[in-house]
């Protein structure tokens, strides 16, 4: 199998990555940099687990090969935080019991992310909308639509 | 003085508060350490399963041989390499499989290999000439004489000594209930229902997959990683089958990305750890795919049930006669307990005289069976509160009138003998009637759709042997925060969060000043028997609690002896000793590892205060074979209840439901809103396994091993309006009164919904998932449209 070098933005860190042609984003953020956040719960493109951010866009990273990120921009759940100060999102989780055993929490961030970013009061059938990708075994949903409703009702997340 | 302890005693702050859990910051910030998160290192080896394709099937030969010689493959195991059995209740399993292949999946070769790639090119190489046999299908057949024998040396197995497996058939446990005279009380019931029901084989699916990762050094210790529910029970259950000594197993289990039971007991864990033994001082990697989880992981079993009921005119229930065969898959050594605990509750939680049941684990050709949270529950209820539905009905009594009127009450003769504790389940089926609106009907919010509200009622107990263990320390710091060690793992439930309050709460200091450690190591970590039963609130709650209380009178003992008072003097209150008598006041800090000064400088008293604490319930008894009698099955039983509100589309059969309520009786809430959160969470779960799931099985096979062709709830599915009820009525041996509710929230959601179909549309869906087009075709058969 051929390596490839390539350039890619990680929560705004320029990386240098060597990769083999057929390995996915999922596993390149894991394996070769070390950035466990993001989960792997199928490999199939089914469970939303290991959703990021690539060009502002959401998507399920072992869906993505890493060659194609050459150049590109992935923000991950590392980089949801600033210096210690939790995003608005994340806090908001908290608040509202919406974390469990936190297999998909990574990936419902990040949905939610991209779902602020593109709709900053998003309704309650939008949230659901949104994260309809993003299985959670756990928590029956509510609780995570509610947090994410908090975080929207924070003006300074969009900002962030 | 004593008064001032008792009033201590009574709820400690912060006990009953709904702080934030323990583990969110990591959990929300992707710092939380999972099994496939820790770093090997460059000398990890991958794991692949080489799998029989066959249900059913003798292995004639394997041969290994390419496999072996492919570049970069470091061992290939199969079943000759480890002989012995292995299982929890029931050692009916072999590693990997020596003469026969019980399902599809179940595992004949074992590949390590320096890549994934690699091992699972191996594998492909691993050629296996089977003998195909005549699979057994269904349970119900498997039990006759007509059935292919499953396990042919089911009467060598080992097995523990309430189970009773019947040798010479394909029936692992035969658990009976006789109680009364069923038979002499029919001629007096006015109103008899009689059903069968069908409940399919559902999975647990937590969004992380199995793994597990061994490593075997030089010596002979065993290391294994895993996402485990069960760090102590895999310890000795893989030293056991290893022929090893328990203290050279060290299991290590990081958080749990969801478990359900899944994760229970040891299932692939061996694979890895057997492999691992063949290549010595390297880790070895077995990480289930999505679809091997779908075929390998532990289902819930599938359940044909029989019930017979009936009640006299005032609507009593005056007899019960109920037959459940159990498809316990291909090896039933942990789900015979299962079938047991089926059994012993059969009545549901009615207060019924006489009572026959017959509980029978079945071998199939199906997946391996193993607890699924509820654990035998969900699927008897399923069909026994819809049982009770129908004859409420019959005898022209409310529901929930007919529930008020039968459900067990404190001091009730339960039905296995055993006198019932309090309980507040009549409290909780009020408060959901109360707050469904129970009798009120609103109009449907369209013509086509048909409104119908339901309710269903549970109960469960802790199912274990009678004398699972729990242990706990409590270490002081420096700074006078504590350290919390357990046994009992954090799935998501919320376990160390609830441990680190009764630790504050018995020791006195705020909860933001202890930690739970971890992750949960066999080699540090105090025992435990096992994450299951929802037992750890109660029971490892009971050993962290004695722990702090251990701490704390260590604490007091040493400062009462530097200020020359009487320790019942002393309190510790947000982290600070004080004295009721002297008002002295010192905090904790560096006393709790440096002790404190004698007066004029004549030594030092104290030390570093270590608290430990146990939990074992000692009082419960066996139960007679032939007839279930005995004087305590249970430690306790949780009971509750579920209501839900739905609406029926008779054009295209879609249920949509509007909105939930449930009301457990969870003894004390530690935490009320993880409570909630649980509640919530096990009630989607309930309403997807009604509405969704099922684990298609053709010929043996299964087709649909995907979250595309086995889907679960997702957010658009979860009801908007669901509401948790808290109800307490304190356990007697309950840390502050607490027992467990992890499971029991998905225990009645299946019948509520099945009873509120009833109610809307007049019609028995029949087996679940009650998909639209299930529900459509029942109407049509209903003759309810055309
Ligand atoms: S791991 Fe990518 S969608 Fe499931
Ligand atoms: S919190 Fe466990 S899967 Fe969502």
């Amino acid at each position: 199998m051929s390596n490839h070098k390539i350039n890619v933005t990680v929560n705004g860190e320029v990386e240098v990555v060597e990769v083999p042609a057929n390995m996915t984003l999922l596993r390149m953020l894991r394996e070769k940099l070390a950035l466990t956040g993001t989960k792997n719960g199928c490999s199939a493109g089914e469970c939303g687990a290991c959703t990021v951010i690539l060009n502002g866009e959401p998507v399920n990273s072992c869906m993505v090969l890493a060659v194609e990120c050459d150049g590109a921009s992935v923000m991950t759940i590392e980089g949801l935080s600033k210096d210690g100060q939790l995003h608005a999102l994340q806090q908001a989780v908290i608040d509202q019991g919406a974390v469990q055993c936190g297999f998909c929490t990574p990936g419902v961030l990040m949905s939610a992310y991209a779902l602020l970013q593109r709709n900053a009061k998003p309704t309650d059938e939008e949230i659901r909308e949104a994260l309809v990708g993003n299985l959670c075994r756990c928590t029956g949903y509510n609780r995570i639509v509610e947090a994410v409703k908090q975080a929207a009702d924070q003006p300074e997340t969009v900002a962030a | 003085m004593a008064n001032k302890e008792a009033q201590r005693e009574k709820i400690p702050n912060p006990i009953g508060v709904s702080v934030p859990r323990i583990d969110a910051r990591e959990k929300v910030t992707g710092a939380a350490i999972y099994a496939d998160d820790i770093q090997y290192g460059p000398g990890l080896l991958y794991a692949r399963i080489k799998r029989s394709p066959h249900p059913h099937a003798l292995i004639k030969s394997i041969d290994c041989s390419k496999a072996k010689a492919l570049p970069g493959v470091k061992a290939v195991v199969t079943g000759d390499d480890f002989p012995g059995y292995i299982g929890l209740y029931l050692q009916d399993r072999y590693i990997f499989c020596r003469d026969r292949v019980r399902y599809v999946g179940d595992p004949v070769a074992g590949v390590a290999a320096i890549s994934e790639e690699i091992a699972e090119q191996a594998v492909e190489l691993i050629n296996v000439e089977y003998e195909v046999l005549e699979p057994v299908l269904n349970p119900e057949f498997g039990a006759g004489p007509d059935a292919a024998i499953i396990h042919p040396k089911l009467g060598e197995y080992v097995v523990a000594n309430f189970i009773f497996p019947e040798p010479g058939s394909n029936i692992s446990n035969h658990f009976r209930i006789r109680k009364g005279d069923v038979e002499g009380a029919w001629k007096d019931c006015a109103a008899i229902v009689e059903k069968r029901y069908q409940i399919p084989h559902v999975q647990h699916v937590p969004i992380e997959p199995h793994i597990a990762v061994a490593k075997v050094d030089e010596n002979g210790k065993v290391t294994l990683w895993g996402s485990s529910q069960s760090p102590f029970a895999q310890r000795n259950l893989i030293a056991s089958a290893l022929g090893k000594s328990q203290s050279d197993v060290e299991v290590i289990a990081p958080f749990v990305g969801g478990g359900f039971g899944s994760k229970a007991g040891v299932s692939m864990e061996s694979l890895a750890v057997a492999i691992a033994t063949r290549v010595k001082g390297r880790p070895v990697k077995l990480r289930l795919t999505r679809e091997e989880e779908f075929y390998t992981a532990f289902v819930r079993q599938g359940l044909i049930a029989y019930f017979k009921m009936g009640c006299d005119k005032d609507g009593r229930l005056l007899a019960m006669e109920n037959r459940f065969y159990w498809d316990g898959g291909a090896y039933t050594e942990y789900s015979v307990n299962i079938t047991r605990a089926a059994g012993y509750s059969s009545s549901g939680p009615y207060d019924v005289p006489n009572v026959k049941a017959d509980s029978y684990c079945v071998y199939t050709n199906h997946p391996v069976t193993g607890p699924m949270r509820g654990f035998g529950m969900p699927e008897m209820h399923s069909g026994l509160e819809q049982c009770i539905d129908d004859l409420a009905h019959e005898i022209g009594i409310d529901p929930v009138q007919f529930r008020l009127l039968n459900c067990v009450r404190t001091g009730d003769t339960i039905v296995t003998g055993m006198k019932m504790h309090p309980t507040g389940l009549s409290e909780c089926i009020e408060k959901v009637a109360k707050a469904i609106q129970w009798g009120e009907k609103a109009p449907p919010s369209a013509p086509n759709k048909r409104r119908g509200k339901g309710i269903a009622i549970m109960w469960k107990a802790p199912a274990m042997p009678p004398n699972a263990g729990s242990s706990a320390w409590v270490e002081m710091n420096e700074d006078g925060t504590a350290t919390v060690g357990v046994g009992g793992q954090e799935l998501g439930q919320g376990t160390f969060t609830v441990m680190a309050q009764m630790a504050a709460g018995a020791l006195g200091i705020p909860y933001e000043d202890v930690r739970v450690a971890r992750p949960v190591d066999t080699d540090y970590s105090p025992y435990e028997w096992q994450t299951v039963a929802s037992r750890l609130t109660w029971s490892m709650g009971n050993a962290v609690v004695n722990a702090a209380k251990d701490a704390r009178r260590q604490i007091l003992e040493m400062v009462a002896q530097s200020w020359d008072e009487n320790p019942d003097d002393l309190d510790i209150v947000n982290g600070v000793v004080i004295s009721y008598k002297s008002e002295e006041a010192v905090p904790l800090k560096n006393l709790v590892i440096y002790g404190l000064p004698k007066p004029n400088d004549q030594g030092w008293i104290g030390g570093p205060v270590v608290g430990r604490g146990k939990f074992m319930p000692t009082y419960v008894t066996g139960l007679d074979p032939q007839t279930g009698q005995g004087p305590r099955a249970v430690v306790h039983y949780t009971t509750g209840a579920e209501a839900v509100e739905l609406e029926v589309d008779i054009e295209t059969g879609k249920v949509e439901v509007i909105r939930g309520v449930a009301a457990f009786d969870v003894g004390k809430a530690i935490n009320p809103d993880m409570v909630k959160a649980q509640v919530e969470g096990g009630f989607v779960q309930g309403l997807s396994t009604a509405f969704f799931e099922s684990l298609i099985l053709k010929d043996g096979v299964l087709q649909n091993p995907s979250f595309v062709d086995y889907r679960i709830a997702t957010s658009a599915d979860a009801p908007k309006d669901i509401q948790a009820i808290i109800v307490e009525v304190a356990q007697d041996d309950g840390p502050y009164g607490a027992r467990g509710v992890g499971e029991h929230p998905l225990v009645p959601t299946i019948p509520a919904i099945g009873n509120a179909i009833y109610d809307a549309i007049g019609v028995r869906v029949g087996a679940p998932p009650f998909s639209a087009e299930k529900v459509y075709l029942a109407m049509v058969d209903a003759g309810i449209i055309a």
